[in-house]
């Protein structure tokens, strides 16, 4: 089921590809650009299409739960640092009303195409409604 | 009762520190086949589950919610379901059934379906299994990086050393949380320093672990932790769902995740639901995989003294790492925190992962001493690296590490020093001053070390974690301070970051960065001859201990000019005086001339020869040529002897007391303890042969009893007896004149 993937490692067999979070191109992260302070802390940062290539990857592994995450995370690439720590803050038991889980899912749909999280996010709030997961109203 | 000392002094043994209790179910305080554990079953209608281990979708939990909906493959599920549990069982111990069949079948289980496979496996036929179902085919082995002062130049050094010595990831934590951004930097900037490619992690609370990450500091985070009840999982402040959403969080970060698991947690929390731990660790297993987590961290765990209190314990820990494997999870199988007072309870346990091999044997083998361990203590430590290393040599197993010499340990700890003290200058950090970089070399705990300003330390690590810098700056800092291959390192650490071929299962580095993981480094094990071997240059390497010497010059010192003092004479004749015959083995006094206890040959048989002249009999001295055997040479001095008795000597001091008519294989003293043989032994055994020679009663040389020198010194004993086989000839005895005068 785990076979060799003709792209894997893209390291060796798809290098050219990868671009980084800032649309820089992997062969420019080089000793001499960080030096010259080029670089930015996005160079740093994994791109959506890496992650939707290696999902794939992990689809052709018929790892498929691996592959859903993987995708989702490359939605999430998208989103900055701090609202993706308070995203996850919210998702955290008790913390969010059921209505504030919805709009969630809907930022995230219109403002970050993360259709994927929206789904999930709104799948979860449907299970903390029903197991009492939600905010409680004091 | 009167009281036995044999129980007084097993009471006090080690394993008898430890707390045994029988099962007690309703509290969870069994590990396998609780009466309320769930049969298994399966119910799908239309694409959905609508009933799942006895229970109807209306009575769902969270967790059976999200199992049923994420992490079950419904499209396994009729045959994994339909096929007898025992006949899967089977599967897995039969080399002729390929892993991934296994693994399909395994996707389509539920949680007690699970159980019930392995409920019919003992431990012998689990690890054959997890041999097989281990995703990477190359074992490896994870370290624990900390110290009770939280320095950074220890740090540092330490995960140099554990870098060297072949650990592929190194994690660190924290005793203050807000030392988390130093400690994970000094583990990174050290580990890179030891090798190149090792993934770092600091264990800390969620949010902050991902800030950590998103700064670069870390490669790996592995303490998502998750619960198999409902709310012992919302006690650890979680849902299945923001968990799963933590992982892609990290994804999104180029960040390998695995989950955190283990049989008790649930147990302790007071949360098991009268469950049986392995029934719960079961479901936590197919949350992870639900979640979409590339692996886990199981094996109890932080829990492990739970389960090892209660019947088959061990037995419950390397079933939920064999679960995990099945399911298609790289596994970092445990033996971390401290779970026995008994060394051998502890190594027994350490086998039943170390034999079948794991991604990661230890999820965290301490690097460092028990008492700098910020974990708990560790199982194994800085300590037993030694020990684990032979066992790898003993049995041919590659646990993961590496056996390096002293002085390769003190070149990377002393870079790694000056690394990061030249980071925390660039960086404008509290000064690393060069009395804490020398320190830091030699150091074995940071009880060694000077101590920091803690407040001014962790006022900085505020301003860094919150600050735009992150790891360029470190980069730069380094290759600007001439640290360049460490630079290098970790430039190519974020260069992989952007790639993420190490978010795919079980993802570690080699030295060169070359990924390895259940992708194309997949394991193949189908039996014998296939699989994972350690050979060619791995195996060399594990045989390497430095501890281990050349046998040629083993014996150097046994090895000397002839003796002066020993002329040969003609060949003997039975005598017919009151004499005791000495007969020598052929290397004596000539190509070996001091026995194994180091006694000069001269000494011994002067020794020999006063213990007979007190007696007041003769002495003859025969060399055996014929045979290398203290027997045989006893024997053929016996035959000689005029008195029917004499001395058989080996060159390596093996000495018996023979009487003519005897079976050569019989004796009247035997002294096979050459070790522990002196002068004053050689002369008594000199006049107890004078004795039997005179019909006298005689009382036995008592020799002291050292029951460790066959296992210090057996290799010398075969070198010298190789060495005295060598000198045989086919000749017959000479008599020899021993230039000696009594005192």
């Amino acid at each position: 089921m785990i076979n060799e993937d003709d792209n894997y490692p893209m390291m060796e067999h798809a290098p050219g590809t990868i671009r980084t979070s800032n649309g820089r191109r992997l062969a420019e992260i080089t000793m001499e650009n960080v030096e010259s302070g080029v670089l930015s802390a996005d160079d740093m940062q994994i791109d959506a299409q890496t992650l939707l290539a290696q999902a794939n990857i992990a689809r052709e592994a018929e790892l498929k739960q691996l592959a859903a995450n993987l995708t989702r995370a490359a939605e999430l690439t998208a989103v900055p640092n701090e609202r993706l720590l308070e995203m996850y803050e919210m998702l955290r038991p008790g913390r969010s009303r059921f209505e504030q889980l919805m709009a969630l899912a809907t930022t995230l749909e219109e403002q970050f195409n993360a259709f994927e999280n929206a789904a999930f996010i709104r799948e979860a709030a449907a299970v903390y409604r029903e197991r009492g997961l939600l905010r409680r109203e004091s | 009762m009167p009281k036995s000392t044999r129980f007084k002094i097993l009471s006090e043994r080690a394993i008898n520190k430890e707390t045994f209790v029988e099962p007690w179910p309703e509290a969870g305080l069994t590990v396998t086949d609780s009466p309320n554990d769930p049969r298994p079953s399966l119910t799908v209608d239309a694409g959905k589950v609508v009933e799942m281990d006895g229970r109807e979708r209306a009575d769902f939990d969270a967790i059976d919610i999200f199992i049923a909906d994420h992490s079950i493959d419904l499209d396994r599920a009729e045959a994994a379901m339909g096929t007898p549990s025992v006949d899967i069982a089977h599967m897995l111990v039969d080399i002729n059934v390929p892993r991934e069949q296994v693994q399909r079948l395994a996707s389509g289980c539920t949680p007690a379906k699970l159980i019930e496979i392995i409920s019919h496996m003992n431990v012998l036929e689990m690890m054959m299994g997890l041999a097989k179902m281990r995703v990477r085919r190359t074992p490896a082995n994870q370290a624990h990086v900390t110290n009770w002062r939280e320095h950074p130049a220890l740090l540092a050094a330490d995960a140099a050393e554990a870098a060297l010595r072949g650990f592929a990831e190194v994690e660190t934590t924290v005793r203050v949380a807000r030392s988390a951004p130093f400690n994970a930097l000094a583990i990174l900037v050290g580990s890179q320093t030891g090798r190149g490619g090792v993934l770092t992690q600091c264990a800390v609370e969620e949010s902050l672990g991902l800030r950590l990450a998103m700064k670069g500091l870390t490669s790996y985070a592995e303490t998502l932790s998750v619960y198999g009840t409902e709310r012992a999982f919302v006690d650890g402040d979680d849902t299945p769902w923001s968990k799963a959403f933590l992982a892609a969080a990290y994804g999104s970060r180029g960040v390998k995740i695995r989950f955190t698991s283990g049989t008790g947690s649930e147990a302790l929390m007071g949360l098991a639901e009268g469950r049986s731990m392995l029934y719960l660790e079961a479901r936590c297993l197919l949350v992870t995989r639900g979640a979409g987590s590339q692996g886990v961290q199981n094996g109890s765990i932080s829990c492990i003294a739970l389960p090892e209190s209660l019947p088959g314990g061990v037995r419950a820990v390397l079933a939920e790492n064999l679960i995990a494997s099945m399911i298609g999870l790289e596994v970092a199988s445990g033996n971390d925190a401290l779970a026995s007072h008994s060394e051998i309870r502890k190594t027994a346990k350490l086998m039943l992962q170390f034999i079948p091999g794991t991604d990661f044997i230890f999820s965290g083998y301490s690097a460092v001493p028990k008492q700098d361990n910020l974990f708990g203590g560790g199982n194994f430590d800085a300590e037993d690296f030694d020990d684990i290393n032979v066992l790898q040599r003993d049995m041919q197993i590659d646990g993961g590490l590496t056996p390096i010499t002293e002085s390769e340990a003190l070149a990377v700890r002393e870079k790694a020093a000056r690394a990061i003290q030249a980071v925390y200058a660039a960086l404008g950090f509290p000064p690393i001053s060069d009395d804490e970089v020398e320190a830091a070399v030699l150091a074995h705990s940071s009880q060694e070390m000077p101590e920091r300003d803690l407040v001014a330390d962790l006022a900085k690590a505020d301003d860094f974690l919150g600050s735009e810098k992150n790891i360029l700056d470190v980069i730069k800092a380094l290759e600007q301070s001439g640290f360049t291959t460490i630079a290098a390192n970790i430039l190519e650490m974020s260069r992989q970051r952007l790639v993420g071929d190490y978010l795919q299962p079980a993802a570690i580095f080699d030295k060169n960065f070359r990924v390895k993981s259940a992708i194309n480094d997949s394991n193949d094990y189908a039996g014998p001859g296939s699989g994972y071997r350690v050979q060619d240059e791995r195996w060399q390497e594990i045989q390497d201990i430095p501890q281990a010497k050349s046998p040629r010059d083993f014996i150097e010192a046994n090895i000397g000019e002839p003796s002066a003092k020993l002329v040969e004479l003609e060949t003997p004749k039975r005598g017919n005086q009151q004499e005791v015959v000495v007969a020598v083995g052929p290397a004596f006094g000539t190509s070996l001339n001091r026995t194994i206890g180091g006694l000069e040959h001269e000494d011994v048989l002067a020794a020999i020869l006063t213990g007979i002249a007190h007696e007041g009999l003769m002495a003859r001295i025969v060399k055996v040529y014929h045979s290398s055997d203290c027997a045989v040479i006893g024997h053929l001095g016996a035959y000689l002897s005029g008195t029917g008795i004499a001395i058989g000597l080996q060159s390596r001091g093996t000495t018996i007391i023979q009487k003519r008519g005897l079976a050569p294989l019989n004796n009247l003293e035997l002294f096979p303890q050459s070790p522990s043989l002196t002068l004053k032994t050689y002369e008594d055994i000199g006049r107890n042969a004078a004795r039997y020679a005179k019909g006298l009663p005689v009382k036995p040389v008592a020799v002291e009893i050292d029951n460790t020198a066959r296992l210090r010194l057996i290799v010398k004993t075969t070198l010298l007896h190789r060495h005295e086989t060598e000198a045989v000839r086919d000749r017959p005895p000479v008599e020899l004149l021993f230039n000696w005068e009594p005192d």
